[in-house]
């Protein structure tokens, strides 16, 4: 057994090291861990973003555990959010720090996805990463759509509400899916417990999974170049270890991310609305989560030119069309040397940016 | 982003070199320090949190004297109460006595029942037997007896408390 593999001088430390490593193989791990290399260029920058995300993630796992000690789904969960809220000591603070870290996940997500797609990190052989990515969104938004509901207050009611009309604008099936999603023909408490179930249980056993998925990925193919440091000679690359410098740097960015969301949670604590009242008018100014603000802006916008129900099936079939444009792009840029193909799909990057940031901004500014 | 930091810091081939050593041990130091300060930052508020049901019960614990509708309980019959947190009995014994007692038993802590027919408190844990009257621990693996408490029988009210 090599002492010299092992990472700490202390004694005792080396001991019990020793001890691990010829049963669980440790300094192989760290030979392999060492061996990895991270491409260093000036777009190294964006490679922090997936681990940003994840940090958040666990933040997400930690305070969504801190928060189910107290919650309680059904017809008690406004009641049991204001107890977390106002009467529970730092309840606010982990509620708060729950909610903001859903946003800036959202957030870190949104730029993990769209420097990916501008670095062309979804050609060959990283396709499944691109999918993994895009499932782990769709389901990371319905994360955030089902725990928005979960303190019932006013906002959270009709934002379900407003978000349930979008399965049920489905042809044929779309009434009865939305009277399943909801467990009646209003939001209601039924609802409350079925978001509770699908947010706690059903989406973290989806969610875990495909994310050990695309980080089992990530580590086979490791980090993408981008096209413009792929021109340069192989030798002349830079790249620096994974383990300890790049992991070190990645630490040292979940640091900043933690400093940022302590100042965002504690300085601008999430408000708990007045309760839910099924029979009151939805206030004005109501709007969805940023997230969703493009979606709702488009639909909106849509449905004053085209009145009824062409509006909506137009926003929504545009969407879907957006959607699958976006899926399918590594199967249309597949090509590693920079052709037409691989314009076109940096056009429709910028395109869909620019676009999202319009209809966003649009959104707020006519609120 | 202070690369260097992190490279000198932990680059293996450096690590015995003398310039470095001061260097390496400061940042040790403070980034002990700066950990700690986290975690604390972290933890104490987590700590608070789940603890709030902790410290709420501790206010409830503090109770010296409970008042008990209980004037009309029949002699030789008995009534489980509160204690601040935890269980209480009160028997009207047949020869007209009453005594309250903690229903916590000494031995590991299940609640103990006034057994009419035997004439005896019990628990059904492991069989440890106390005298209905003193609250003595008579049998079983109890090592002390029952807390006593003082019972006061007013006209509306009766009245127990810490003695």
């Amino acid at each position: 057994m090599q002492k010299s593999s092992c990472p700490v001088r202390n004694r005792y430390a080396t001991a019990v090291w020793n001890y691990a490593d010829e049963r669980l193989g440790l300094s192989e791990l760290l030979a392999f861990a060492g061996k990895k290399q991270v491409p260093q260029h000036k777009h190294s920058f964006w490679y922090y973003w997936g681990g940003i995300s994840l940090f958040f993630f666990l933040v997400q796992c930690l305070t969504g555990v801190l928060l189910l000690v107290y919650y309680r789904p059904g017809a008690e969960a406004y009641e049991s959010v204001r107890q977390i809220t106002y009467d529970i000591e730092f309840g606010w603070l982990v509620r708060s720090a729950h909610s903001w870290s859903a946003n800036l996940m959202v957030f870190a997500v949104f730029v993990h996805m769209f420097s990916v797609f501008l670095m062309k990190a979804y050609r060959k052989p990283r396709e499944f990463g691109w999918w993994s990515g895009l499932g782990l969104l769709g389901l990371a938004m319905v994360f955030g759509f089902s725990g928005y509901l979960l303190p019932m207050d006013e906002l959270a009611y009709f934002a379900t509400k407003v978000g349930l009309e979008i399965p049920m604008s489905t042809p044929v099936i779309g009434p009865f899916l939305g009277d399943l999603i909801r467990g009646g023909p209003e939001v209601g408490e039924h609802t409350v417990q079925r978001f509770f179930a699908l947010h706690v249980v059903i989406l973290p056993a989806l969610f875990v999974p495909l994310l050990m998925f695309h980080l089992w990925l990530v580590q086979r193919h490791g980090n993408a170049i981008p096209p413009g440091e792929e021109a340069v000679p192989a030798a002349e690359r830079e790249s620096i270890p994974f383990f300890p410098n790049f992991m070190m740097k990645d630490v040292a960015m979940w640091l900043i991310a933690l400093n940022v969301l302590a100042l965002l949670a504690s300085v601008y604590p999430w408000q708990l609305g007045p309760p839910a009242n099924p029979i009151a008018p939805a206030p004005l100014g109501i709007h969805p989560e940023w997230y969703f603000m493009s979606q709702f802006q488009l639909l909106k916008v849509l449905g004053n030119w085209f009145p009824g129900i062409t509006g909506e099936i137009l926003g929504i079939g545009l969407f879907t069309i957006g959607g699958i444009v976006w899926a399918v792009i590594p199967l249309y840029d597949n090509d590693s040397r920079n052709g037409r193909r691989g314009r076109i799909a940096t056009y429709i990057g910028f395109g869909a940016i620019a676009g999202l940031i319009a209809l966003t901004a649009w959104g707020y500014w006519v609120l | 982003m202070p690369d260097s930091v992190f490279d000198d810091g932990l680059t293996p081939a450096e690590e015995n070199d003398d310039g470095l050593v001061s260097r390496r041990s400061f940042i040790k130091v403070v980034g002990g320090c700066v950990g700690a300060a986290y975690a604390g930052a972290i933890g104490y508020p987590v700590y608070r949190y789940l603890a709030t049901p902790v410290t709420r019960a501790a206010a409830a614990t503090a109770v010296t004297e409970v008042e008990l509708d209980a004037t009309e309980l029949e002699p030789g019959s008995v009534l489980m109460f509160r204690f601040g947190t935890s269980p209480g009995i009160l028997i009207h014994h047949k020869d007209g006595s009453w005594v309250a007692f903690s229903a916590v038993c000494t031995h590991l802590g299940c609640t103990v029942q006034y057994e009419l027919d035997n004439d005896r408190i019990f628990c059904a844990c492991h069989g440890g037997v106390y005298d209905p009257h003193t609250g003595d621990a008579v049998s079983g693996p109890p090592p002390k007896g029952l807390t006593v408490f003082r019972v006061e029988v007013g006209d509306a009210k009766v009245i127990v408390s810490r003695s």
